[in-house]
């Protein structure tokens, strides 16, 4: 056992520390600090600054992009990125859709997408979720039925965040009606959205942003060499990005920061004293799911999220959604008509999505417990 | 940050785990013995296999390592207290003589420092020292009996200093609620040698006791583990309403936040061994460290441990099963190492001298 990083593990954090502070544009940091709803803009010119420095995909193979980095220094790449007010990478690029294509893709499909798809001049969507198809995502309902060349999609997405400014999306869609269980008539297939037939519907959300959309699809043609790997083993693939999604969710580093600038506020509003039992308790939460996040990454094998990263799951996005309504009960009675208090309505999200914390119980009582 | 511990530190744990479970076969053996005096009966073997020299020449990983074996069967033998704390004591001193006989078994050392009335102040004022004799009460004062010899601390015109007893003083015992003894113990012109060379020794006892709590925080936590893994046991084996009760979800995802509980319990308090293993922690990390873990004691602890007794169900509440003697010795280690809300009180005072809270040393 050590305190300390390794002298490599150090320098690597202090490379990733200087990069972010210092290459990545204050404006773009400031709108993160402040908790704004990110633009398109913002997001691309962050994600190629990354790029171009090697440091937007780091997960992936290294032959396409990504780095040959020890699980730990995917870590403090992740922690460091997140304290610096760095955007993350768009997850539907880096960490969703990029392993997949790289992982299950034929190599024409690779070439095509995976360069594009680290550099962000395609916006990936997710078409995962649809009404009746939350949790139970295998009850899917959307079909892709063939016709000579093409698919000829039909049916409704939904929960799709930022579908606003997708170029592409990735979907499950049922392509065996027939088949004996409902979790294998499923593909995984990758559609232009300026395809005819194909409309995004906006959701306003209870802060009022707009951050998720319904995503309708009336007989839309796909080319057939848009579907990944092999038809009908669309549910294998979901379940490795579905896996690949918790890892990443805890979001311990952003979490650090607020609390840290929370902080700040309170001794501004000269009420540090009052809370400070609190955000004691919450400090120590904290940190045990930064060092929890450090003991599965120092842990994990490479390739294979270890299934404590269920725990980051929960305690992360309950942490993101505590540190937010401190937040709000530190502004007092100003909480009414401020910014922080959309933030801490947002954040309920946290607990919902990426599989919500109660999928995530089940997971823990199935596969570590045995129960 | 680095959390593996090596081959011969899994040696060590293998080692302390077949000798404590043997000794400690059955909940029921365990509560036999801490029925008849002294309450405990390993400490011959755990001398004998050197566990007791691990404070002198190994560093707060192994005796994490032992106090979690330790846990895991809430063996009562008091090696926090006589070995880490007492020995700890013993070694910051530079008292070689008391340090090799406590390390070869030939020595039980008790530290006498909480005071009746006093919470879990470190700053004597009930024992006063003056004329070479001890004057005042300590209570409550862990396995004050049995001890050899006392460490106690007492006002002095110089501060807070420590002195060895070994008799001229009173033991009133009582048994505590997890199967221990608690001592009052009063001093009346009790004739008491300084330890250590002089002036004041509050900061080798808050660092000695620092140390302490966060030995215990891993008695707790092989405690916890335990609670878990028993209560899943008997969810897949206990049979209610023609099926066993892992057949209930509610019961499940209780069993899942226990889980969620005891890892992040584990992550901090094995960080918390970390800081106080590592040569540069100043005295102040060291303290900031045992409240963290301390703190995951008092919250996990008491999740863990009476979840473990309710989805029992009254099998339980039965002194003849295991759990129950789990949540008492849980809710005693809390009340000696400090409470939730004096943890939070401790850190608190400091909270605000950070931005982000850094773990990396």
């Amino acid at each position: 056992m050590r305190l300390q990083l390794s002298a490599e593990d150090q320098a690597f954090r202090e490379e990733m520390r200087t990069f972010f502070t210092t290459q990545v544009p204050q404006w773009i940091r400031d709108s993160v600090i402040n908790q704004e709803e990110p633009t398109k803009e913002l997001m691309v010119e962050s994600q190629r600054i990354l790029n171009a420095a090697g440091l937007a995909v780091p997960a992936w193979p290294v032959e396409w992009g990504g780095r040959d980095w020890t699980q730990l220094q995917k870590h403090i790449w992740h922690e460091e990125l997140q304290l610096a007010g760095v955007p993350e990478p768009l997850a539907f690029n880096a960490s969703m859709v990029g392993p997949v294509i790289a992982t299950f893709g034929s190599q024409e499909i690779k070439e095509r997408f995976l360069p594009a798809t680290a550099n962000m001049d395609i916006w990936w969507s997710q078409g995962f979720s649809e009404p009746d198809a939350g949790s139970d995502l295998a009850s899917l309902r959307t079909t892709a039925i063939k016709d000579g060349d093409h698919y000829v999609v039909n049916g409704q997405k939904t929960w799709t965040t930022l579908g606003q400014y997708g170029d592409w999306i990735f979907t499950l869609v049922r392509t065996n009606p027939e088949a004996a269980k409902r979790q294998q008539g499923i593909s995984f297939l990758l559609i232009d959205m300026t395809t005819p037939g194909l409309t995004v519907r906006p959701i306003e959300l209870i802060d009022g942003s707009v951050e998720v959309n319904e995503v309708f699809f009336d007989n839309v043609r796909v080319p057939v060499e848009n579907l990944v790997g092999e038809e009908n083993k669309g549910w294998d693939y979901a379940k490795f990005l579905l896996g690949n999604e918790r890892v990443g969710i805890a979001r311990v580093g952003s979490t650090k920061r607020v609390l840290a600038e929370t902080k700040e506020r309170a001794k501004e509003l000269g009420v540090f004293e009052q809370f400070a039992e609190r955000i004691v308790d919450l400090e120590n939460q904290v940190l045990a799911l930064d060092l929890t996040a450090l003991r599965v990454a120092a842990n994990s094998d490479k390739g294979r999220p270890d299934p404590v990263s269920s725990v980051l799951k929960i305690k992360g996005s309950v942490l993101t959604q505590a540190v937010s309504e401190l937040a709000v009960d530190i502004e007092g009675p100003a909480a009414v008509a401020d910014h922080l208090s959309l933030v801490y309505l947002n954040n309920r999200k946290t607990s919902i999505y990426g599989g919500s914390n109660e999928i995530q119980r089940t997971i823990i009582a199935g596969t570590i417990l045995g129960l | 940050m680095d959390f593996t511990i090596d081959a011969e530190q899994k040696a060590l744990v293998k080692a302390a785990r077949d000798l404590i479970s043997n000794v400690y076969d059955s909940s029921e053996t365990r509560r036999a013995i801490t029925k008849t005096e002294p309450g405990f009966a390993a400490w011959e073997q755990l001398a004998e296999m050197g566990l007791l020299s691990l404070p002198f020449e190994a560093t707060a990983v192994e005796t994490s390592l032992v106090a979690e074996e330790l846990g895991k069967v809430i063996a009562p033998d008091p090696f926090v207290e006589a070995v880490v704390f007492a020995g700890g004591l013993a070694a910051a001193v530079g008292d070689e003589a008391l340090s090799e006989s406590i390390a070869d078994g030939s020595t039980l050392a008790i530290v006498a420092w909480a005071e009746p009335g006093s919470r879990w102040s470190t700053t004597p004022s009930a024992v006063t020292f003056a004329d070479g004799v001890l004057n005042g009460v300590k209570a409550p004062v862990v396995q004050a009996e049995r001890a050899d010899v006392l460490i106690v601390s007492a006002a002095t015109a110089e501060g807070t200093r420590l002195f060895v007893v070994r008799d001229g003083y009173s033991v009133e015992t009582v048994r505590s609620i997890d199967g221990s003894r608690s001592g009052t113990v009063t001093f009346t012109n009790t004739p008491a040698e300084p330890l250590g060379a002089g002036g004041d020794q509050a900061g080798v006892l808050n660092l000695a006791l620092d140390r302490a709590r966060i030995a215990y925080a891993h008695e707790a936590l092989g405690s916890m583990q335990t609670c878990l893994e028993t209560t899943v046991g008997y969810l897949k084996t206990r049979k209610q309403f023609g099926v066993t009760l892992n057949s209930f979800q509610a019961l499940n995802f209780r069993a899942a936040d226990m889980y969620v509980a005891l890892e992040l319990a584990r992550s901090v308090i094995t960080w918390a061994t970390i800081v106080a293993a590592d040569e540069g922690s100043t005295p102040e990390a060291v303290a900031s460290a045992a409240s963290q873990a301390a703190l995951q004691v008092s919250v996990a602890g008491r999740h863990i441990g009476q979840d473990a007794v309710q989805l029992h169900g009254g099998i339980a509440m039965t002194a003849e099963y295991s759990v129950g003697h789990h949540l008492a010795r849980l809710t005693a280690i809390e009340h000696v190492i400090g409470d939730g809300a004096f943890h939070r009180a401790r850190l608190a005072a400091v909270v605000g001298e950070h931005g982000v809270l850094d773990p990396i040393g």
